[in-house]
């Protein structure tokens, strides 16, 4: 009898407010240190947090987006714990009662079925400080410029069953979390960062004990770490031992999962609630506000994009990852093919913007510019083949399509007179192979059209080349 | 009249009338300060240069024709609002050294109406005690008999303005921390509504019962410093959006019509019977003056004590995390590593009493207590809040002592923590409920200390209260007297 591998994730989305959560510092990362900090932050005695309203409008729509229920009163609690980078001594959270309640998120899976996995709730909280170990001989730095920044805690019930499932729901959440614009989702500066609960139980048994990996900030590591915990706990219950409910860590570096304290060793967090906040009221105007300030969902999206342009459900499922992929298809796709529009941004744009390790956001070339080179396809101006080099052009020297066509006199050749003068030229030129053709040696026509295309420096157009080599190779 | 002796309404005269300058007031009190604070020990930290320089801004702004009731007017902060560029030590070792970057709201306000400060003032150690003898800084003498203590956790501030070392002092009140000492010094002090007064920048001790409040010579006096301190702050969540109003407008009403309440719980058994016998006076004096009286209940009153001392201790084990030794706390020397750290600044940095209730707050919120502690005690509370409620059906005001006994001998019960704790029995109760209570002078005992009534409203009745008190003194002599000063222990 085999393992049934379960999964819980508990997602800490860094919100995008301008301003921290309770005071009116900048969240801008990468500043020097403790220079976004104020007597709030830095905890001084006296100072006293202040709820930034943004943050919650954030929370609603993510509720609203997950079609969860939301919680007209919360409650803002103290989670109690000493550590440097934690300037008050305790975190401002949410416990007994959260924003946001119970919701679901649909995935889909490789065999091209869909899950719903349960989201369990959503609270807001501030992030901690940082600890600086590295810059300093026999001491440690205080970083306080992350203090108070706002997180959206996004805990899901424990309804995944592989890794593959793990990483599709992170992946999910990670583009719907940029879709609503509340997260800038930027994995490696930590702004979107996941602990994994994981256990194994045989089929239709309660579920085991579970361990949980830390601060897992990529898709890849989500799914290593996993695969490693899975065989970790796999080789311990088939030997007959038990799994150790603990927090542990992965190690990029030699790609394992190792323990970090024991459930003995927890804190006791004496959660409370925080009397220097008041319980946070959502009433339904709000909530009717943020709602009108949805975007387009990535699963509504999808399916439109299927509708109106026709597109298979991969291509419709690549396209609209994210918000801004999805609006730079629609523009490219605008008066052309929409089937040939998705394959360019998802071949060459895609494919340049992964090498290059860019964003879609910082794409060099435009919308606009890349509509114009597929539509000079269509209107057979050029090849797909010249439209490789001067998308190649674009990318990374800039410059107009039709300028770059002109300037490198790229225009495709379509005139018949000039196509046979060529073709007339290269079957004189090969006396030989045209007498093997013409004894059945079709494959023969490949070698012509690839000489006839050097011939014009892949100006000419490939379907007029074929046309009238056939005719001329075939005359007697 | 001396200096020291006018009240507020009369130095504003006297300053109005160039009769003196405010540099001459500020430096007469620094003077008198001088002499006597060392037998006192109010002051922790006297802001003499600034307080000059104060002074000669405020008469230049009356120069140039301000004419503010507060201008130029002396004033001194309990040393747990913070102010920026001086020192605020909170009574403890471990803030001995902390200079905030920042003023608190109440500091910011009672400044820009041109008070001169004339430094910070004494106080039991994180407002922990009842007695100012928590203080890392030493006790404060009572100046009514120097052997007695003057109250807590304001002792400094009631001392000071009963010695006419200040004309008026901000204190802050969690479970009586205002009216006690006002009572056991013979001056006026009220703890407004909960919400009135920020809280910003007052070092936090259990946030969901501080409340800042002034203490003065007189009620009038008082309502010229709430009608500066009470107001709207957005930069603490907790404070009222109709905090400010006008303490002044209705303080001569007759009192025709009022319905005092007396609750029994008030005067059972451990209330000395010279206290029991002023108080009943007092109310009597209300009774001439057109109140009427009668007896309510308040039967969950005897269990505030024990609610206060399961949650108070709660929020203030969180509150008092953020002294660790990390950044402008006591730092023990030489720590071995952070764990080391964070003991040894904590227990040498705390004192015994702040530790004490450190440990029963971290005690009643751990898993497995909480239930039956804090949750328990925030039970007891909504009890309590009942209580008031449906007394305040009935009557205007509550009415009782404000303390079961007068002061007490320095030391006399420093071993005993409960007897100790036992000295807020009468005031922890509002706290609990976030109503306004004051306390003012209402006689002596044959000892002669002075005996505190404590007058309870509704919430936002503090302008009745201030109302019900300014007639009673207008009637009565117990206010204006000024101590004797007797020397030697008890």
């Amino acid at each position: 009898m085999g393992w049934e591998v379960v999964i819980g994730l508990e997602v800490h989305a860094q919100l995008n407010t301008a301003t921290k959560i309770f005071c009116g510092c900048s969240t801008t990362f990468g500043a020097e240190p403790n220079s976004h900090t104020c007597p709030v932050c830095l905890a001084m005695p006296g100072a006293l947090p202040v709820l930034n309203e943004a943050a919650v409008d954030k929370a609603i729509a993510l509720g609203l987006a997950i079609g969860a229920e939301l919680n007209r009163q919360s409650v803002f609690a103290r989670k109690n714990y000493f550590y440097p980078d934690l300037p008050k001594g305790y975190q401002i959270s949410q416990y007994e009662l959260p924003v946001v309640g119970k919701g679901t998120l649909t995935i889909s899976l490789t065999d091209g079925t869909e899950k719903v996995v349960g989201v369990t709730r959503a609270h807001l909280e501030e992030d901690a400080g940082k600890s600086l170990h590295e810059a300093f001989v026999d001491q440690s730095g205080i970083d306080l410029n992350r203090a108070g920044t706002p997180l959206l805690e996004i805990v899901s019930e424990p309804d995944m069953r592989s890794p593959a499932e793990a990483v599709a729901y992170l992946k999910k959440l990670h583009a719907l979390v940029r879709y609503l614009d509340i997260c800038d989702g930027n994995m490696q500066e930590g702004s979107f960062r996941c602990d994994a609960n994981v256990s194994l139980r045989r089929p239709g048994a309660p579920l085991g004990t579970r361990a949980e990996i830390k601060n897992l900030n990529s898709f890849r590591f989500l799914e290593k770490a996993l695969e490693y915990e899975i065989a970790r706990q796999r080789d311990i219950l088939e030997r007959g031992g038990c799994i150790v409910q603990e927090t542990r860590l992965y190690d990029a570096g030699r790609g394992e999962t190792r323990s970090m304290r024991s459930k003995e060793e927890a804190n006791d967090y004496r959660y409370f609630p925080d009397p220097d906040l008041l319980p946070l009221v959502l009433d339904p105007a709000r909530i009717a506000r943020v709602r009108g300030t949805l975007p387009e969902l990535p699963d509504i999206k999808r399916a439109r994009f299927m509708r109106q342009y026709a597109l298979p459900a991969y291509d419709a499922g690549v396209l609209t990852m994210s918000r801004v992929l999805a609006d730079y298809y629609e523009q490219v796709a605008v008066g052309v093919d929409s089937k040939l529009a998705a394959n360019w941004v998802m071949g060459e744009l895609l494919g340049a913007l992964n090498k290059a390790g860019i964003e879609i956001e910082t794409c060099p070339v435009s919308a606009e510019k890349l509509r114009l080179l597929v539509q000079r396809i269509e209107d057979q101006t050029i090849s797909g083949k010249i439209a490789k080099e001067i998308f190649e052009d674009l990318f990374h020297s800039g410059g107009e399509v039709d300028a770059i066509i002109e300037k490198r006199g790229l225009r495709q050749i379509t005139d018949t007179g000039a196509i046979a003068a060529l073709v007339d030229g290269i079957v004189a030129a090969h006396p030989q192979q045209v007498a093997d053709f013409r004894a059945g040696k079709d494959k023969l026509l490949g070698f012509f059209v690839g000489q006839v295309m050097k011939a014009s420096k892949g100006k000419a157009n490939p379907d007029q080349v074929n046309t009238i080599l056939l005719e001329r190779l075939r005359k007697e | 009249m001396e200096l020291h002796e006018l009240s507020l309404r009369a130095l504003h005269q006297g300053l109005q009338e160039r009769r003196f300058s405010s540099v001459e007031l500020t430096g007469a009190l620094l003077a008198r300060i001088a002499r006597m604070n060392p037998t006192l020990n109010a002051f922790l930290t006297v802001t003499e240069t600034e307080a000059l320089a104060a002074a000669a801004a405020a008469d230049a702004r009356r120069a140039a024709g301000e004419d503010g009731l507060l201008l130029g007017i002396p004033v001194a902060h309990k040393d747990i609002f913070c102010t920026a560029g001086v020192r605020t030590t909170c009574g403890s070792k471990m803030l001995e050294r902390f200079v905030s970057p920042y003023s608190a709201t109440v500091v910011e306000r009672l400044a820009a109406e041109g008070m001169v400060m004339l430094g910070k003032l004494n106080m039991d150690e994180f407002a922990m005690g009842s007695s100012n003898e928590t203080s890392y800084f030493g006790a404060v003498r009572n100046p009514w008999h120097t052997g007695m203590v003057p109250g807590g956790s304001s002792g400094g501030s009631a001392a000071a303005v009963a010695a006419g070392l200040v004309p008026a002092a901000t204190g802050t009140d969690t479970g009586g921390s205002i009216r006690q000492p006002a009572a056991l010094c013979g001056v006026t002090g009220i703890k407004p509504t909960y919400g009135r007064v920020s809280r910003y920048g007052m070092i936090a001790f259990a946030s969901s019962l501080d409340q800042g409040g002034p203490l003065a010579r007189s009620a009038e006096d008082c309502a010229l410093l709430l009608n500066v301190m009470a107001a709207h702050d957005p930069r603490d969540s907790t404070s009222h959006p109709a905090a400010a109003s006008d303490f002044l407008r209705g303080l001569d009403r007759p009192l025709q019509g009022l319905r005092v309440g007396v609750p029994e719980e008030f005067f059972g058994a451990g209330l000395d019977p010279e206290v029991a016998a002023a108080v009943q006076a007092g109310i009597e004096e209300l009774a001439r003056q057109g109140a009427s009286v009668q007896s309510v209940r308040l039967p969950n009153n005897p269990y505030a004590v024990s609610t206060y001392y399961v949650l108070a201790p709660a929020e203030a084990s969180s509150n008092l995390a953020r002294f660790d030794g990390v950044r402008y706390t006591h730092r023990t020397e030489v720590p071995k590593d952070l764990t080391d750290l964070y003991q040894r600044s904590r227990y040498e940095g705390f004192g015994a009493e702040v530790r004490r209730r450190i440990l029963v707050g971290t005690y009643v919120l751990s898993a497995g207590y909480y239930d039956a502690y804090y949750r328990k005690a925030q039970q007891v509370r909504s009890l309590i809040r009942e209580d008031f409620r449906r007394a305040f059906a009935e009557v205007d005001v509550i009415i009782g002592p404000t303390t079961p006994t007068p002061a007490f001998p320095l030391g006399a019960k420093n071993a005993d923590p409960v007897a100790m704790y036992l000295a807020d029995i009468y005031t922890i109760a509002v706290n609990l409920a976030g109503i306004p209570a004051m306390s003012l002078p209402c006689g002596f005992t044959r000892g002669g200390l002075p005996i505190g009534m404590q007058l309870m409203g509704d919430y936002f009745a503090d302008d009745l209260l201030l109302n019900v008190a300014h007639r009673y003194q207008r009637e009565t002599p117990w206010h204006t007297a000024r101590p004797s000063f007797i020397t030697g222990e008890a």
